[in-house]
């Protein structure tokens, strides 16, 4: 406390609260970045090994590639819902992170999750105006980002 | 002002007395290394509830009626409820007195609200305006989770600093009276000994914002410890006690990081606690439970000072005790709008000695 309050009586506001900063590091532990990457590798590259195996089995009976590909994503978002509904979604996240988060798997558990907070205010105000809470912000951005960059291609090419 | 000490502390000459206190915790909490202090743990968060909102306001009302029957007292002669949580408009707290008929008021604090009532509710006792006053506090995970982070079924991972909103509801019943009443300390797997001590608040010091200018959500106990070193060090001067006078000086939900900053900042002022320190928030789970920095919310303080605390209190095994509720006063909107996290942190000075 003392070290804050000769801070304050000399420097700006901003310079304190950057060196509170600097000082409450040292507290904090770090999160487990080699190990949180690794996890989530693992279980991402898992999710798209099985995904890429469930593709093969359908073409091999007969299936176009496109159809597919279509059919491997409906699974995904099928049993991402189902795994979310069970309540086992979040302790995978938690364990795999941007593993299971990343892959389609996190779009469909950002759907239903506030889908099922939400149900509790009614189907219209509830979960009509808070399914899109977690995925709307993001399809924003990336639809707004993807246009941007069609724009530029467009006239660079 | 006679009343008051120095700069920021009240002087409780009536002694208000603490005639009872319940506190009731979910099944997380109960599985933590704080469970036999409780009076209730649920076997399910719900409480029987269709919403979590429900379930809390349950929780509240069992905490206050429980306490007032713990208190041996009519409900016609309590004068006032003082109560808060952390949910929008207090629905907690407003729902759950809505049938109560007793005289409420709600208060926000965060996570300091407990010891904000306990300060309202002495200065109402002591002022000569209430006899009985119930001072309580409510929290629950699932109603804060929903409010201020994401849907409990989204996954994501939690950063290191990040704490546990505990689920738990406390509340004491505050009296002027010093005898006439009968009161009953059994809870459900209490430990055995003679709960004869009487517990006074004799002094309160209410603390000041302070804001450290930091804006991440997720390192509250970084945001409030500054506030609790404040009000700690302001209470010592304006009572002119050393920190040796007490044997338990426990702050709020600073959490395991928090506490050590809040160590460090006070031995860095010439201020050395470390034997008598202790943090609810670093109390109430093991690491197995995996809330990385600990405990928080209202009721996590609430339901420390009112089972455990209590309880070791009239056992004689704390004679002297300093409790500090500490608050991060955010808003899922100020957090929105880039603002950072003001802190603030309440004592209160609760004592067994020297009372006739």
């Amino acid at each position: 406390m003392a070290k804050k309050q000769q801070g304050q009586s000399k420097k700006p506001k901003k310079e304190v609260t950057k060196q509170y900063e600097q000082y409450v590091k040292q507290f904090t532990p770090r999160p487990k970045y080699v190990t949180n990457s690794l996890k989530a590798f693992a279980v991402g590259g898992l999710i798209c090994t099985a995904a890429l195996y469930i593709q093969n089995l359908l073409m091999d009976r007969g299936m176009s590639e496109k159809d597919a590909g279509t059919a491997v994503t409906v699974i995904l978002v099928c049993s991402a819902q189902l795994l979310t509904g069970l309540g086992v979604f979040d302790s995978l996240a938690k364990y795999a992170g941007a593993g299971v988060i990343v892959p389609i798997t996190g779009f469909a558990n950002s759907m239903v999750a506030p889908a099922i907070e939400y149900k509790k205010e009614g189907p219209v105000l509830g979960v009509g105006a808070k399914l899109f809470s977690i995925a709307g912000p993001v399809l924003v951005c990336g639809i707004s980002a993807g246009t941007i960059i069609g724009m530029i291609y467009y006239f660079v090419k | 002002m006679k009343n008051k000490l120095g700069k920021q502390t009240f002087l409780y000459p009536l002694k208000p007395r603490i005639v009872g206190a319940y506190s009731i915790v979910g099944e997380k909490e109960g599985k933590g290394p704080m469970a036999k202090w409780f009076d209730m743990i649920l076997e399910d968060d719900t409480f029987g509830e269709k919403t979590w909102e429900k379930s809390e306001t349950k929780m509240l009302k069992q905490a206050i009626l429980q306490a007032l029957q713990k208190s041996g007292r009519d409900k016609e002669a309590i004068d006032a409820v003082l109560c808060g949580d952390l949910i929008n408009q207090l629905m907690s707290s407003s729902f759950m007195a809505r049938d109560l008929s007793i005289p409420f008021l709600g208060l926000y604090g965060a996570c300091s609200t407990m010891t904000e009532a306990m300060i309202l509710g002495s200065l109402m006792i002591d002022g000569g305006y209430a006899s009985n006053v119930i001072v309580g506090a409510s929290s629950h995970y699932c109603t804060a989770e929903r409010q201020f982070r994401m849907p409990l079924e989204h996954g994501n991972q939690r950063p290191p600093s990040a704490q546990w909103t505990a689920t738990a509801a406390a509340a004491m019943v505050l009296s002027e009276f010093d005898k006439g009443d009968a009161v009953v300390t059994q809870g459900q797997s209490m430990p055995q000994g003679q709960y004869v001590k009487e517990l006074y608040i004799t002094h309160a010091t209410v603390g000041k914002i302070i804001d450290t200018g930091m804006k991440d959500v997720n390192q509250m106990g970084a945001a409030m410890a500054p506030a609790a070193v404040d009000t700690i060090i302001r209470h010592l001067t304006d009572t002119g006690r050393e920190p040796g006078y007490y044997d338990l000086i426990l702050t709020g939900d600073l959490g395991l990081i928090g506490k050590e900053i809040a160590l460090d900042l006070l031995s860095g002022a010439g201020v050395e606690i470390a034997d008598v320190f202790k943090d609810c928030g670093a109390m109430m789970y093991v690491k197995k439970q995996d809330t990385h920095s600990g405990g928080s919310g209202c009721g996590c303080s609430a339901s420390i000072f009112s089972g455990y605390v209590y309880r070791e209190m009239r056992l004689g095994k704390i004679k002297n005790a300093l409790l500090i509720s500490t608050g991060a006063l955010l808003s899922t909107i100020s957090s929105q709008q880039g603002e950072s996290v003001p802190g603030i942190a309440h004592a209160v000075a609760v004592t067994t000695e020297g009372v006739k």
